[in-house]
């Protein structure tokens, strides 16, 4: 079995109590401030939502993360170790693991042989050209039992184009689940997804929680609240407020700049 | 379903009879009974020709693990048959006349220069990888023609085949096609444990979705330079091929429209499927020898061919014995 990237102890100590650290990470794009001096902290086994209204800088947020934007400012900082300019594939086999917004998936290839190359990535080098992949019990199992995971197993041999847009997102999950992450970043796993879907995903979601550190960037304030141990509220790319789900409810800036207009818009029915 | 892992999960295309499995079948028969077919009747113009057919596609079978599963248009894949070629020419003109030397030199220089030309061009993608490729092409392409000593334009007759001491005779028409036709059948099978292993999944993945498999941990640039480098390598083998083929080397080996000819193979065959790059072969080569005894210009009828099963013919011949139509 491969687990590359887990059973790593922490270095320094000092700061073993946050996973993700960043510092003053910036990035603009043109004149625009995406990322304006970011500070977050992320502990082991919690569940950290981002929210913010669109345009915020969510996704550059979790661009930045991961590594696919380099900052202009600020370092970002992964269990101790400085990861501020690492590329992304080595974030990647470090534990760091993302969900993309929009459906991002090996098309034609079956489900299970999607995971089952998110768990290569994770084994060592590819550098072996003679062996059929398809038949390594080393690849299949831990892919099969990601997707046994997020509910998938049934369609383990259905090719990726024929799974429905919610299929998909579990999908995406059991991929960031099969690399065996310490941090997975979510990013919207619930975009266009149905009442019932959204649903299954949170009770899923639940079930990742306590084992595995998440970042959640998520408009569906239901989830958000259903999910997360503390919320950071983006408002054009800098922190506004940081904190307990219900502190966060309760900050007047908060509802002016974001929450006040969702619950007019029918989320106060549902939160009360 | 239970949970432990079922065979059936391991999608593959079956072996089943279709009739694409059929043709390839009876294809690979024909070309395996020419040499009997030109001792019986004494035409060895057609053994000439599909010695050629079979070598080009050895080119075609290279290219299109780079291009059908990796997802790397290469306009200059010609290069490596010149490469493979001139290595062949120049140690003969050298006095160096054994194969084992010039076949090992063929292909480890097509490698080299496929290691120099993929670690400069696969960071760029689409349009600027084609054009980078094509550009290096057209360099070795013009330092072939300023190579005087070795003929330049006009080339250079190769007075001896490659000597395998005594092991194989070249010479011997017939012994040269079916070691043709045997190292094509041996390219295919090791592209087919390729394509399957660890490292051939990484490279189509990487064509799927490049930016996934980087956030899932791959560093793809290395995987795609190997497989980059593995087909410069057999494309090389080829052009040592060529060279012995028809005894003399000059720059049109290496022709920016001979890259296009090898792309052309690929695609009328079928992106990514392991017989495809021979079925294209075979049909282009036919249909450009037998259109070229109607008309002077074959070009003329076999473009229009080539742009209705671009557009109206996914997956190439070996697609339409499938039945699969483009929508």
């Amino acid at each position: 079995m491969c687990t590359a990237a887990s059973a790593v102890c922490l270095k320094g100590g000092v700061v073993a109590s946050a996973l993700l650290q960043t510092e003053r990470l910036t990035r603009r794009f043109g004149g625009v401030v995406a990322a304006d001096r970011i500070a977050l902290d992320i502990a082991p086994n919690e569940v950290h939502a981002v929210i913010g209204p669109n345009g915020a800088g969510k996704t550059t947020l979790i661009g930045l993360l991961s590594g696919e934007i380099a900052p202009q400012e600020g370092s970002i900082r992964f269990d101790g170790a400085d990861i501020t300019r690492l590329p992304v594939y080595r974030r990647s086999q470090l534990g760091l693991a993302r969900s993309f917004q929009i459906t991002s998936l090996f098309r034609d290839f079956t489900a299970l042989d999607n995971v089952a190359l998110a768990v290569q990535a994770h084994c060592g080098h590819s550098f072996r050209f003679w062996r059929d992949a398809r038949y390594e019990d080393e690849l299949r199992k831990p892919a099969f039992a990601a997707l046994e995971r997020v509910g998938l197993k049934e369609r383990a041999a259905v090719r990726v184009d024929k799974l429905s847009h919610g299929e998909h997102r579990q999908l995406e999950i059991a991929m960031a689940l099969a690399t065996g992450p310490r941090l997975l970043l979510l990013d919207e796993p619930m975009a266009g997804m149905g009442p019932e879907e959204s649903a299954r995903m949170v009770r899923m979601l639940r079930e990742l929680k306590g084992n595995v550190t998440i970042l959640l960037i998520e408009h569906d304030m239901e989830a958000v609240f259903a999910l997360a141990d503390r919320l950071t509220v983006l408002v054009y790319g800098r922190i506004i407020a940081s904190g307990e789900p219900e502190a966060i409810r309760a900050d007047a800036a908060v509802r002016q700049a974001y929450l006040g207009e969702k619950e007019s818009a029918g989320e106060g029915k549902r939160h009360g | 379903m239970t949970a432990s892992l079922d065979p059936t999960l391991v999608a593959r295309p079956s072996l089943a009879f279709t009739p694409r499995t059929a043709f390839t079948a009876a294809l690979l028969v024909i070309l395996a009974l020419f040499p009997l077919y030109s001792l019986v009747t004494g035409n060895t113009f057609v053994l000439t020709l599909f010695t050629r057919v079979l070598i080009l596609a050895i080119g075609a079978v290279s290219l299109n693990l780079i291009m059908g599963y990796g997802g790397m248009v290469s306009f200059g894949h010609a290069a490596y048959l010149g490469i493979g070629g001139y290595a062949v020419g120049i140690l003969a003109k050298e006095g160096i006349g054994s194969g084992f030397v010039q076949w090992p030199v063929a292909v480890a220089a097509s490698a080299l220069y496929a290691l120099v030309v993929g670690a400069l061009s696969l960071r760029t993608r689409g349009v600027y990888f084609i054009m980078i490729t094509l550009a290096f092409a057209q360099m070795i392409y013009y330092v072939a023609i300023g190579l005087d000593r070795y003929g330049g334009d006009d080339g250079l007759t190769i007075y001896k085949r490659s000597d395998f001491a005594g092991l194989i005779d070249l010479n011997n028409k017939t012994l040269f096609y079916y070691l043709c036709f045997a190292i094509l059948l041996a390219s295919i099978y090791l592209i087919s444990r390729l394509v399957n292993s660890r490292f051939g999944l990484a490279i189509r993945g990487t064509r799927s979705n490049e930016r996934r498999m980087r956030a899932i941990g791959f560093p793809t640039v290395r995987y795609k330079l190997a497989a980059f480098v593995i087909a410069g390598a057999l494309c090389g083998l080829a052009g040592a091929l060529l060279a012995n083929h028809t005894n003399f080397i000059s720059p049109a080996l290496m022709h920016w429209t001979r890259s296009g000819d090898l792309i052309v193979m690929v695609v009328l065959g079928g992106l990514g499927s392991l017989f495809g790059p021979v079925i294209g072969a075979v049909t282009f080569l036919l249909l450009q020898e037998g259109l070229s005894r109607f008309t002077e210009y074959p070009d003329l009828i076999l473009g229009p061919i080539l742009l209705l099963v671009a557009i109206y013919v996914h997956g190439g011949i070996g697609g339409l014995l499938e039945g699969r139509r483009g929508g």
